[in-house]
């Protein structure tokens, strides 16, 4: 399986060195993550290994009542087989074979690693140790949403001058392109919108220290979204 | 905004014992430095004019006159390079950080002793 597991953006602080240089690090709370399903190329066409992270709070009442509940069950019935509905006892009396299920609470965070499954099992326990020989991860987040911004800040343009003449385009883009030839603007010219919110990889940082007791992972640098954000940390696959 | 999980990770990088000096107190700060294999002992000698950080972040300032010029430095309070701070003088001063000493020369950068 590819050595990464799911996590929690604790927030950054810094640590010494055996030297005594302080390294700024990232705190991230790495698993532990459940196995909830493993895809075969015989049956889904690719693999990958699914895994789940924090536990959700089940709903309160356990019989279905609205179409929401109906949901919360499904996510339910995704990690464990012992759903006591009665589509399950017509499912068991009639022989269906079920499926291994991870048989543990629904997941707050789900997402799945792309790579070789041989070895793992649904149900199975990933902690933050197996980076433990690990140098440097990649870490996938969604960063911190600007809104629609302007193109100084988006895309560091310089803006225009503060007087000799300039009008109410101080922090404009200026000119988008050429006149009758073309006629039209290049596509992919930048400019203001959406900035934020999207999801960012950052590679290739360094891993600073595990801490299996703590479930905590330590990495150089910074890491894409607010504290508290959710992350995918996996080994990087940056070579050299 | 402190993190419980961050305060735990940066108990082990505080100084069991912590340097005890106040803001406008006369210092000495003993810096190891490394010069190729061999390691050596630094003075900076200065009034601690600013404090700020908290947990292993912590910094403070010490400003001094070198051949009438002002110098700052700025040390991390737990680095381990950090060897010794030994307070000469304390002063009274009535603020936390004293960057009026910024726009004093000459006489005027003295500070009152305080006497206990």
């Amino acid at each position: 399986m590819v050595k990464g597991l799911l996590g929690r953006k604790v927030g950054m602080t810094q640590v010494y060195d055996d030297s005594g240089r302080a390294i700024p690090v990232t705190v991230i709370e790495a698993g532990p993550c459940h196995v909830l399903q493993v895809r075969t190329p015989e049956r889904d066409g690719y693999e990958a290994v699914q895994l789940g992270f924090l536990d959700k709070k089940r709903p309160a009442a356990d019989r279905p009542r609205s179409r929401s509940s109906q949901s919360r069950r499904s996510e339910r019935g995704h990690v464990t087989s012992r759903l006591n509905s009665k589509r399950a006892k017509r499912r068991q009396s009639a022989g269906v074979q079920v499926v291994p299920k991870a048989e543990c609470e629904p997941q707050r965070f789900v997402r799945e690693l792309r790579g070789a499954a041989a070895g793992v099992e649904v149900g199975q326990v990933v902690t933050v140790g197996q980076l433990a020989d690990v140098k440097a991860v990649d870490v996938v987040g969604v960063s911190k949403g600007r809104g629609y911004t302007g193109v100084m800040k988006r895309h560091n343009f310089r803006g225009q001058r503060a007087s000799h003449g300039v009008k109410k385009a101080h922090r404009q883009p200026g000119s988008m392109g050429m006149s009758a030839s073309p006629s039209r603007s290049f596509k992919g010219e930048r400019r203001a919108g959406q900035y934020g919110n999207a999801r960012v990889t950052s590679r290739n940082l360094a891993v600073v220290r595990v801490d299996e007791q703590r479930n905590l992972l330590l990495v150089r640098g910074a890491v894409p979204g607010p504290n508290g954000g959710f992350v995918i940390v996996k080994e990087t696959n940056k070579v050299g | 905004m402190t993190n419980k999980l961050i305060d735990e990770l940066e108990k082990d990088h505080l100084k069991s014992e912590v340097p005890q000096f106040e803001i406008g107190d006369t210092v000495d700060v003993h810096t190891r430095i490394l010069e190729g294999d061999k390691e050596r002992t630094q003075i900076f000698t200065g009034t601690v004019i600013a404090r700020s950080g908290s947990g292993a972040r912590e910094m403070f300032t010490v400003r001094r006159i070198v051949a009438g010029e002002g110098v700052e430095r700025k040390f991390p309070l737990h680095s381990p390079r950090i060897s010794q701070i030994e307070v000469k003088r304390s002063s009274v001063v009535r603020r936390a950080k004293l960057y009026f000493l910024r726009d004093r020369v000459g006489k005027a950068v003295r500070l009152a002793e305080r006497r206990t």
